[in-house]
């Protein structure tokens, strides 16, 4: 007697074998689409921004001809404004997080802080905008200048930096910490010559990264007055300034078809600034990356 | 002399041992001071959303004392240049927005994550996730010329479409937000553990069955956080909507027309000639503070749902 009927079975599940290689494909093609999409976006950056990008472009202040045009100014500005907003946002980010992390007791505020932060990553950057026009620009009076984008900017960026500090903090094994305090260390003597260095490669990691979001960042800066149109490079905290993306925004935005083609130059260079900051953020995990 | 040298040295070791009393007494005030200052840097991230708050609700106060506040939640005409201040039609805009982004992001960003996890190699996942990330890394300003320049001329081939409109707005929104509802949708379906997988595959389960009925279900709470987040960054998205969408405030759902969204018009509010203290300018204000409520909402009903619904394992 046959136990297993082999071709009842083939009937039965033959269709939703069937189904279930149907399904891969389907998923595996909308996985492609988001691919897909990424490519054709730098293919099309590229093919159209090439034409205009030169020494020329990377070093000419803004022109009304699409020819003299450059983008000069807006790298100095985003590379400036990233001056402002690093040392700020680090070290008032590590310290945040070393204090929820090494110091905080666990009770209510030191849940409401946590919450708080979670809920600033997820407010809009142009809110942010608003924040920075309300304090910085008309009530501390500092106009639209550099110092109050840079700023605003680096409460944009605060968060973010907190919860990359406050993982790369959590990484780092009890063990060691047990042993600095075993060798009679204080609890700041630890924080500050064996956490933090443990923990350093993580922080670094993460603060390049949201750094790089951030010189993306376009809309709070349209908010709090970073100007389009700059012919010098601000030579104090409170000269005017533009960045980059504001003056891919302002080209887009023109009528004439071949300031299209200078918006993608200046893309591609902005793009490259990312790019170059990803890399070395990459760099420094894969070189200093911890093995506990 | 041989005294004199130890009285010497005596007083020598006690002075010592003075010095590092002192030494510890200082670096005791030290350990003391520090949790203070380091207290201060964590309250700057409180004072930043009182900050936010305040600066919000002062201003559209100063902005109710001139605009009836019903006015301005029911109204259904917003051209602040002619007075008529109607948040309606920015609403719907936003709303138009988020509904086209929503349609394209989560099945495709369900359906990456379910690849991602459930079918794909370990080798090809770690291939194809950092990639997908790229794209949430893509400046928005770069995505609003991409869907300006790229996207509109694309769909002018099939339908009739003004330059500025929602629908390659939309898109473009949707495809920014398919890495974030990939990303995290994909961690909470690893979650699951391989147990459970496992119990179904050996009942004679296909792979999509488990996927449909064990996996899915046990991520549902991580899933539907990340699709409601994903939409909270829709609704703040700002670049795109400036730049693709336009700025002719609508009360409409037609997709091929030109709108305005409440991110768009408060850059446009913010550029344009507007005075301090004109009712224009505390309009924004008001703007920002509908979108702020908005988005607030959209982020604690998901963490909400992600600690309501959690299935711990």
């Amino acid at each position: 007697m046959q136990l297993i009927n082999h071709q009842n079975i083939q009937k039965r599940s033959g269709g939703r074998v069937l189904l279930n290689k149907v399904f891969k494909v389907l998923f595996f093609l909308s996985t492609t689409v988001g691919l897909i999409f990424l490519s054709m976006l730098l293919y099309r950056v590229l093919t159209q921004g090439t034409g205009h990008l030169n020494w020329d472009f990377i070093t000419n202040f803004p022109a009304p001809y699409p020819d003299k045009a450059g983008i000069f100014a807006g790298l100095i500005g985003s590379l400036m404004l990233m001056a402002i907003v690093a040392p700020i946002t680090i070290i008032i980010g590590v310290g945040t997080a070393i204090y929820l992390e090494e110091y905080a007791r666990k009770n209510r505020f030191t849940n409401f802080i946590q919450a708080n932060i979670q809920n600033l990553a997820g407010v809009p950057s142009i809110v942010f905008g608003l924040l920075g026009l309300t304090f910085f620009v008309y009530l501390f009076q500092m106009g639209y200048t550099l110092i109050a984008g840079g700023l605003t900017m680096s409460l944009l960026v605060l968060p973010v930096i907190v919860v990359a500090a406050q993982e790369a903090l959590r990484a780092v094994p009890n063990d060691v910490k047990e042993a600095s305090y075993g060798m009679g260390a204080s609890k700041w003597q630890t924080v500050l010559r064996v956490v933090l260095p443990a923990a350093l490669p993580g922080i670094l990691t993460g603060t390049i990264l949201s750094l790089s979001r951030a010189i993306g960042e376009t809309a709070p800066l349209i908010i709090v007055g970073a100007a389009t149109a700059i012919y010098s490079i601000p030579d104090s905290l409170l000269s005017k300034y533009t960045v980059m993306p504001i003056q891919i925004y302002n080209w887009t935005g023109r009528p004439q078809e071949e300031w299209q083609l200078v918006a993608a130059a200046g893309i591609i260079v902005l793009l490259t600034v990312l790019l170059l900051m990803n890399a070395i953020a990459v760099w420094i995990r894969n070189k200093f990356q911890n093995r506990y | 002399m041989g005294k004199a040298l130890g009285k010497e040295k005596q007083m020598d070791v006690q002075k010592l041992i003075q010095e590092k009393k002192q030494k510890r007494n200082v670096t005791k005030q030290f350990e003391k001071v520090i949790p203070f200052l380091l207290l201060l840097c964590a309250v700057i991230s409180v004072l930043t959303t009182i900050g936010i708050v305040f600066t919000l609700l002062r201003e559209s106060f100063t902005f109710f004392s001139e605009v009836n506040i019903l006015n301005f939640l029911t109204g259904t005409d917003w051209s602040p240049w002619t007075g008529h201040f109607g948040v309606l039609p920015l609403i719907t805009g936003t709303l138009l927005i988020t509904v086209i982004a929503v349609i394209v992001a989560v099945p495709l960003g369900l359906m990456s994550a379910i690849y991602l996890s459930e079918y794909a190699s370990d080798r090809v996942r770690k291939i194809i996730k950092p990639t997908l990330e790229v794209l949430a890394g893509i400046p928005t300003v770069v995505y609003g010329f991409f869907a300006l320049t790229f996207m509109t001329p694309l769909f002018q081939n099939f339908m009739e479409l003004s330059i500025f409109n929602a629908l390659s707005a939309g898109v473009v929104v949707g495809i920014m937000i398919i890495p974030m509802i990939a990303s995290l949708s994909e961690d909470a379906m690893s979650s699951v553990p391989n147990s459970l997988r496992e119990g179904a595959l050996a009942m004679g389960a296909t792979r999509f069955e488990v996927t449909m009925k064990v996996v899915l279900p046990a991520a549902f709470s991580g899933i539907v956080a990340s699709i409601v987040l994903a939409i909270s960054r829709a609704i703040g998205e700002t670049m795109i909507v400036t730049i693709a969408a336009g700025a002719s405030p609508a009360l409409t759902f037609d997709p091929t027309r030109s709108i305005q969204t409440l991110t768009a018009f408060i850059v446009q509010g913010a550029t344009g000639d507007t005075t301090f203290g004109s009712t224009i300018y505390y309009s924004i204000y008001a703007v920002g503070m509908t979108l702020f409520v908005f988005t607030l909402l959209m982020n604690l009903l998901s963490q909400w749902i992600s600690r309501r619904f959690r299935e711990e394992y």
